[in-house]
């Protein structure tokens, strides 16, 4: 079994847990909020906004997490995710294509040697409500299938009950199951409440061995919002400091914009470091966006807005 | 590239301003040539380029103004119902809002500030204060100053360099509201906004000699401060001409507020949310290139933090952007004079010759113009001048405490009391703490935080009187 970064003692029960997360500093909201508006005023243009531009293609996870998903839609999508622009062989690929468990099959094969990662949300997404056996086979299965990278949940009614120590465990449990596979755990800030939450959430799941923490499952509003990312953000440069491991963030839901985008690599840059200015330290969940950052791309080469008629809908 | 993702240059234009070669003192409602005959050069403090020619006000531009203003105040204004008189305050506001990009970027020019903080600090506050006041101009006999509260009549009045406009608009907005004429006079290094403000006086068609607005240099604030013509002095700059106008304005029947210096104590607790404090700490000191009075220019962290804030500091320190202060991502601006450059470095050699250990980010002075960057003295004791003086720069003492007592001991150990801070995450420390703080505003988990509904203004040395909120009626009505 994977080991803890918490002392064992630390691990051990819910109070020991407690003792560590409530003796994290707090956040103080307003202050919060203040410093991510503040950030977003950064104007970010020309030649600075064509590489954030390719940069956040890069970090594209191109998403379909709907009941009605087809293979055809997960071949399309794939099609799309190694060349974004088929009119245009500059645009780079993105980072992974984002499915459920059982459309992985369909996603690697689609993918295979095109270096798009193909990634799977797993353990009863998006409530994480199953046994953990359940969710353990679900992990399993898509890794077995080739999925690259596990988008998990966590228990969020075992977190805001004070479980933290169910919570970790079953990120431990998950984090085992995918072997090699990354694993990114979901926090899904829009149901922690408080900001503290947040914070706390993201140095357990950190401690269980994520590899990406990652803001919401897109299900739920309010999804990734500047604050939230900002202090996940805050959160893995702390944590690289003490440690000096990198761990991944992955705002998810809500980023349609190539302004919401800028904004969130703004916050990438000036919070965590220009370190993280990778997709193998930060992506961007979404679906829509990719669209908005090729038109956008292309105002900046030829000068005009082609229609949005020119981009595939997914 | 070693930058990934290297912002390029985002510069506001500058083509909204359009800059008369010559500014002469507005009186009676007109620019008229100063008497003096003499006239002054503005620049631009980040490249030393002049802006503009602007008169040098002199004893007999004094005199006509102050006569225009008595006229007024006799013949129009006083005599003029509140609600009417609000509606020219009214007008003004939404003038200044309409006109905000170009003031802000004027301000930025002459005072050498970033235009994010003109943009959306300076020009935002300086609208609100009238749109603010405007409200109480009819609704003075319930603000709490009696039945009948009778404006003053005509009030001097001085404002410095570090909020041009928005230290215009404290003074201006509450004497008005309370019909009362003004003659106003701008500092010396930043006189445009002002004059520009008059235009908007003439655009909203406020009766002549209401606003008076005489641009000059230190003698013109004397000339103005000596007029026996003038029933208020209103003064906002250091305590040492604080000091010489409350000296000339004793024993007579006029009337003073001063608001001065300061040397703001930001006490930062050990449960402090210290990315907060952090930030709190940053604008506390360097918002405007540390040019505000009210700044937490010494930081008190309780020591057992101090190892753990203090990197986090120096790491946002580090991100702060300095440069153009027309660029939208400049974070520090340009010193705004020469004068202040020199007392700026004085003080801050003398803290490396005290034995306080001085640390700023490696970043590049442009080299044009005038600048200092972010500098952190740590290792500061009380006895050290950068912890008694006020430096009026981007300069931060820091100092440590053991206990909250020792945190109020140190805060309160100035001749100033203008401004303090407090971080701490718990309730009951927050007001032990603020209780017995002797400032005159104290911010709880945050710095630097203004709005026209709140009273400003300081214990001691900082000042008497207040500027703002129902307040600051009080020193404008009789």
């Amino acid at each position: 079994m994977p080991d803890s970064a918490f002392a064992p003692e630390t691990a051990a029960s819910n109070a020991s847990l407690r003792a560590f997360l409530h003796g994290l500093p707090g956040v103080d909201e307003v202050g919060a909020r203040a410093r991510a508006a503040d950030l977003s005023t950064r104007s970010i243009k020309t030649t600075a906004k064509a590489r954030a531009i390719d940069l956040a293609i890069r970090m594209v996870d191109l998403t379909t997490l709907e009941g009605a998903d087809t293979p055809g839609k997960v071949r399309a999508l794939s099609a799309k995710a190694v060349h974004p622009d088929p009119a245009d062989p500059s645009v780079p690929r993105v980072a992974a294509v984002c499915v459920y468990s059982d459309l992985v099959g369909v996603a690697v094969e689609a993918l295979a040697g095109s270096g798009v990662k193909v990634a799977s949300v797993a353990t009863a997404f998006p409530a994480g409500r199953a046994p953990l056996s359940a969710k353990l086979t679900d992990t399993r299965r898509a890794v077995a299938d080739g999925a690259a990278e596990i988008d998990m949940v966590i228990d969020r009614g075992a977190f805001l009950a004070g479980d933290y120590r169910k919570v970790h465990d079953e990120i431990i449990a998950v984090k085992e199951a995918c072997g090699d596979a990354h694993l990114k755990v979901i926090l899904e800030t829009g149901e922690l409440a408080t900001y503290d939450n947040v914070r706390r959430a993201s140095w357990l799941a950190i401690h269980a061995g994520a590899d990406f923490i990652k803001t919401s499952t897109g299900k739920v509003a309010p999804a990734a919002t500047l604050p939230v990312t900002l202090i996940m953000l805050e959160a893995v440069r702390d944590h690289h400091a003490a440690t000096g491991r990198r761990v991944g963030v992955k705002p998810a839901g809500g980023i349609r914009t190539t302004k919401d985008a800028v904004r969130n690599l703004v916050l990438v840059n000036e919070v965590a470091g220009p370190a993280w200015l990778d997709p193998d330290l930060f992506r961007l969940g979404a679906s829509s966006l990719l669209n908005d950052l090729l038109m956008q791309r292309t105002r900046l080469t030829t000068g005009t807005y082609p229609g949005p008629d020119y981009y595939t809908l997914d | 590239m070693d930058q990934i993702f290297e912002y390029a240059p985002a510069p506001e234009s500058r083509s909204v301003v359009s800059l008369r070669d010559t500014y002469e003192p507005f009186i009676d409602g007109a620019f008229t040539p100063a008497a003096t005959g003499e006239y002054l050069t503005t620049a631009n403090p980040a490249d030393e380029e002049p802006l503009a020619r602007v008169a040098v006000s002199g004893a007999a531009d004094v005199d006509r103004a102050v006569a225009a203003a008595r006229r007024a105040f006799d013949t129009v204004w006083g005599p003029m119902p509140g609600r009417e008189r609000g509606k020219y305050l009214f007008r003004i506001a939404r003038i200044l809002q309409e006109r905000s990009r170009e003031l802000a970027v004027l301000e930025s020019l002459d005072n050498g500030k970033p235009i994010k903080e003109t943009r959306d600090v300076d020009l935002p506050l300086v609208a609100a204060h009238f749109f603010y006041y405007a409200g109480w101009a009819d609704k003075l006999e319930h603000a709490g100053f009696g039945p009948r509260p009778r404006p003053l009549g005509v009030a001097a009045q001085i404002i410095p360099w570090n909020f041009p406009l928005l230290m215009l608009a404290w003074k201006i907005a509450p004497a008005l509201a309370t019909g009362n004429t003004v003659v106003l006079k701008p500092a010396e290094t930043t006189p445009l906004t002002a004059l520009v403000f008059a235009e908007i006086c003439q655009e909203a068609d406020l009766p002549p000699g209401v606003v008076n607005i005489l641009p000059g240099a230190g003698e013109t604030g004397r000339a103005l401060v000596a007029h026996p013509g003038t029933d208020k002095v209103a003064f906002t700059g250091s305590t040492e001409v604080g000091r010489e106008i409350a000296r000339a304005v004793a024993g007579t029947d006029r009337r003073v507020s001063l608001e001065l210096g300061g040397k703001g104590a930001n006490i930062v607790y050990d449960d402090a949310a210290l990315d907060q404090a952090v930030e709190g700490i940053v604008s506390g000191i360097f918002f405007n290139q540390g040019h505000v009075c009210c700044a937490g220019s010494r930081l008190l962290v309780q020591e057992s933090i101090a190892e753990e804030l203090l990197p986090r500091l120096r790491a946002r320190i580090e991100r702060l952007r300095l440069g153009d202060p027309l660029d939208k991502n400049t974070d520090i601006g340009a010193i705004n004079s020469a004068a202040q450059l020199d007392r700026i470095r004085d003080l801050a050699r003398s803290g490396a010759d005290e034995g306080a250990e001085g640390w700023s980010p490696a970043c590049e002075l442009p080299e044009r113009g005038y600048w200092f960057p972010p500098t952190v003295f740590t290792g500061v004791t009380q006895a050290h001048r950068i912890a008694r003086e006020e430096i009026f720069g981007p300069v931060l003492s820091v100092l440590t405490f053991r206990t909250p007592e020792e945190a109020v001991a140190k805060a309160n150990n100035t001749p100033y009391g203008l401004s303090a801070g407090v971080w701490t995450e718990k309730g009951s420390r927050m007001l032990w703490t603020a209780e017995r703080l002797r400032a005159g505003v104290v911010w709880s988990n945050t710095f630097n935080k203004f709005d026209p509904a709140s009273p400003f203004g300081g214990y001691k040395e900082s000042g008497y009187g207040r500027e703002g909120g129902r307040h600051g009626l009080e020193a404008y009505l009789g």
